[in-house]
């Protein structure tokens, strides 16, 4: 379990680090996000030299490449303002792991005060703007995908379905083994395949045996790996990252 | 170095390698009865656990548990000498092995000074790590292993596929059946007529037991105490009713105090199978005393360190040696649960066999383990002792190719110029934001980083599509949009 977080005040700014699987692959997810704290009357300030956190270096045992990858995202946040992550992944490794990996080096105490300002899109959304939502969508049965890192690195596995449970037309349904990894794991889908195939098979069969018609989760990786195998076995299961089903429901 | 080398297992035993992980694995996934077996047991076990601790304040359960070991590991050296001392004085007879293959000589030398020609064992993983039963098979003395799973196991020419359930990837129609082909027992479906039976021939092998060798799950420094932990009796029938009994340890299960073994043993039994208690709760302190009428003539203790004094210079893999032993990693590993045990090909399987293996065999054997994990964290969140068993994995993938301290065998033997230069390429790409700016050539040149490997990701699902505009792109026409239209900024349609 995380230590009990103590949450600021809403801020008058964030910035927002998209994370390089939303740059890539699900731009309108982290545009989204943007609009919803926009919406908030946060002045979302995205810095254009971002890329990538590192972790994928990180995991895989490049811990050279992985700081020199971290080192230049430090400098992007030189104001105390808070720093929203559409991704517990990239949120934990931003957090939990950068500590780690600039322990010793002269970033030390720079790495640690950026850590200490990172947030999860929707720890922020729920635990500093306290957010408040109108559904205007119609109805429907979700699925929760709350990923490993959200859940254990970062301690939110209640933070996306307390968003979700605030739309009066969408039915939460509860899937077998919810805790249980998709299968993704970065460079472990491509280390271990068949583990990582037999391991989506479960969690789609899961989510499509709880009568959802969709999936939400907060994690592009698992939304990649749920939502590609869904498509690939032709099941009617969509799935989207939390930050557009909020804004498409709401706005 | 004293990497287990000494391979005495016989022909016709199952064998299993950590080098063939992957057939192995994929073996594993293929077989719908191990898939069910292991997917059964080990929903059960999660949930007994759960429950288990339902009335337990858990997380400060778990960090007394941790400062325990961490308090035990902190003076190992000199509670190992301590726990000597005390040993030796209440009778016990302690022995030092650098390695397996010095613990099975002296395991053999105690036997054969008896003119032992049959041992019955107690469950005991350390002598697994040692293949300690083929060793005295070839020295002429017979090893019968006395727990139940054990028992089954080495019935069935196999090795534990559990450290707490050796059997576990036996459903009770295979026991039946291996009880039938093996022993004559009448086939049945039910589990106490198949218990009963194994009793049976189990006790008439006690009495006649030359030796007893068993494990241990703490030794006490303070007072030279041993304690066992189980269920079956067959523990507290190993190390009393042979006149010797011999009891193996790795030297890190030393606890500095009797009043450490209680938290220790509320975390272990419920961690491990969900049970408030067990059983039985041995705890031997010195061999039969002058008018005593039973227990064991002699006890010794072999202290057995396997590669544990390397892991111990280290103080990140050190938390590697807190362990007791629950399996709770592996109960809960999502890879563990789908692959069984025996796909690892290592005495100790899961999660915390991939961070102990590399060790004990070197990372050139090992090497396929450390990444055998989507690091989920499933295990560091359910250790009793809270190892950082998915830190520790990392670290491991870093001493794999090169970039950790090389304290552990086989360091940097996953090295490829070709996957080093692919990263090298990710963290030029990645550190030159007007190059990843430039855009969707972006997903093309990291495809790039294991071109013969990303293939397989749409054997199972499709590929990843990359959008036709980046964030970064997005943002900027939206940043421009709000200049342009500061009343209508939270309404506006994106192409």
């Amino acid at each position: 379990m995380t230590p009990v977080k103590f949450y600021p005040s809403k801020s008058e700014k964030v910035y927002f680090f998209g994370t390089c699987l939303v740059d890539l692959f699900y731009p309108q997810a982290g545009l989204d996000a943007i609009r919803l704290l926009e919406r908030e009357g946060i002045e979302v300030l995205f810095p254009e030299d971002q890329t990538c956190c590192g972790q994928p270096a990180y995991t895989s045992g490049y811990q050279q490449e992985a700081r020199a990858v971290a080192t230049a995202q430090l400098d992007l946040f030189p104001k105390p303002w808070p720093i929203v992550v559409p991704s517990g992944s990239c949120g934990g490794m931003m957090r939990t792991h950068y500590p780690q990996l600039f322990a010793g080096t002269d970033r030390e105490s720079q790495a640690n005060e950026v850590a200490g300002r990172v947030y999860e899109l929707t720890e922020f959304l729920v635990h500093v703007c306290h957010l408040k939502l109108e559904d205007s969508g119609a109805p429907e049965k979700v699925a929760m995908h709350t990923s490993c890192s959200a859940r254990r690195e970062m301690g939110l596995a209640e933070a996306g379905p307390a968003l979700l449970a605030q739309l009066g037309q969408v039915e939460l349904v509860e899937q077998a083994r919810g805790a249980e990894c998709c299968g993704f794991g970065g460079t472990f889908a491509v280390r271990h395949p068949e583990v990582s195939a037999a391991m989506v098979e479960d969690k789609t069969t899961a989510i499509a045996e709880a009568g959802a018609q969709r999936f939400v989760t907060s994690d592009c990786g698992c939304l990649m790996n749920i939502g590609g195998r869904f498509e690939q076995q032709h099941t009617p299961v969509q799935g989207e990252h939390i930050a557009s089903y909020l804004w498409r429901r709401t706005s | 170095m004293s990497l287990q080398s000494h391979d005495v297992r016989p022909q016709g035993v199952q064998t299993y390698t950590p080098r063939e992980f992957h057939h192995q694995a994929h073996d594993a996934l293929g077989n719908p009865q191990i898939r069910a077996n292991f997917r059964k047991a080990m929903d059960g076990l999660m949930t007994k656990r759960r429950d288990s601790f339902a009335d337990w304040d858990l997380e400060t359960l778990r960090e007394l548990g941790a400062n325990i070991r961490l308090r035990a590991l902190a003076k190992l050296p000199d509670l190992l000498e301590q726990l000597e001392a005390n040993c030796e004085a209440n009778g016990i007879r302690v022995h030092w092995a650098e390695d397996g293959e010095q613990a099975c000589r002296i395991i053999r030398e105690i036997c054969e000074s008896h003119d032992a020609r049959s041992v019955v064992k107690g469950k005991s993983m350390v002598t697994e790590e040692m293949h300690l039963n083929a060793y005295l098979e070839q020295a002429g003395i017979e090893a019968l292993e006395s727990d139940l799973g054990e028992y089954l196991v080495q019935l069935n020419e196999q090795t534990p596929s559990h450290i707490i359930m050796p059997a576990i990837h036996l459903n009770t129609d295979e026991i039946s059946e291996i009880l039938h082909d093996k022993t004559g027992t009448e086939r049945t479906r039910d589990v106490d007529t198949m218990t009963a039976a194994a009793r049976q021939q189990l006790r008439e092998r006690f009495m006649a037991a030359d030796v007893g060798v068993s494990g241990v799950n703490f030794a006490v420094a303070e007072t030279g105490t041993l304690c066992l932990v189980e269920n079956e009796g067959n523990g507290r029938m190993t190390t009393t009713v042979p006149p010797v009994h011999i009891a193996v340890t790795g030297i890190e299960k030393v606890v500095e105090q009797l009043r450490d073994v209680p938290p220790l043993y509320a975390l272990l039994t419920r961690s491990a199978t969900g049970q408030h208690v067990t059983t039985y709760f041995n705890m031997i302190s010195s061999p039969r005393k002058e008018g005593e009428h039973d227990g064991p003539k002699e006890v010794h203790l072999v202290l057995v360190d396997s590669g544990r004094s390397r892991i111990y210079q280290d103080d990140e893999l050190l938390d590697t040696l807190r362990c007791i032993r629950c399996g709770a990693c592996m109960n809960h590993c999502p890879v563990y649960t789908r692959v069984g045990g025996h796909s690892y090909g290592t005495t100790y399987p899961g999660p915390i066999g991939s961070i102990l293996s590399p060790h004990l065999m070197g990372l050139e054997e090992t090497k396929d383990l450390p990444t055998a994990s989507s690091l989920c964290g499933a295990c560091g969140e359910v250790c009793p002792v809270k190892i950082p068993i998915p830190d520790l994995l990392v670290r491991l993938r870093r001493e794999s190719v090169g970039e950790g301290r090389g304290n552990v065998p086989g360091a940097g033997v996953k090295r490829t110029r070709k996957e080093a230069a692919a990263w090298k390429g990710f963290q030029w790409l990645a550190t030159h934001p007007a190059v990843w700016r430039a855009g969707t050539s972006v997903p093309g040149k990291l495809r790039a980083l294991m071109p013969a490997k990303l293939g397989v990701w749409t054997d199972y699902r499709t590929a990843p599509k990359p959008a036709g505009t980046t964030l970064h792109a997005l943002v900027k026409r939206h940043q421009a949009s709000k200049s342009h239209q500061p009343n209508n900024k939270s309404h506006e349609e994106e192409p």
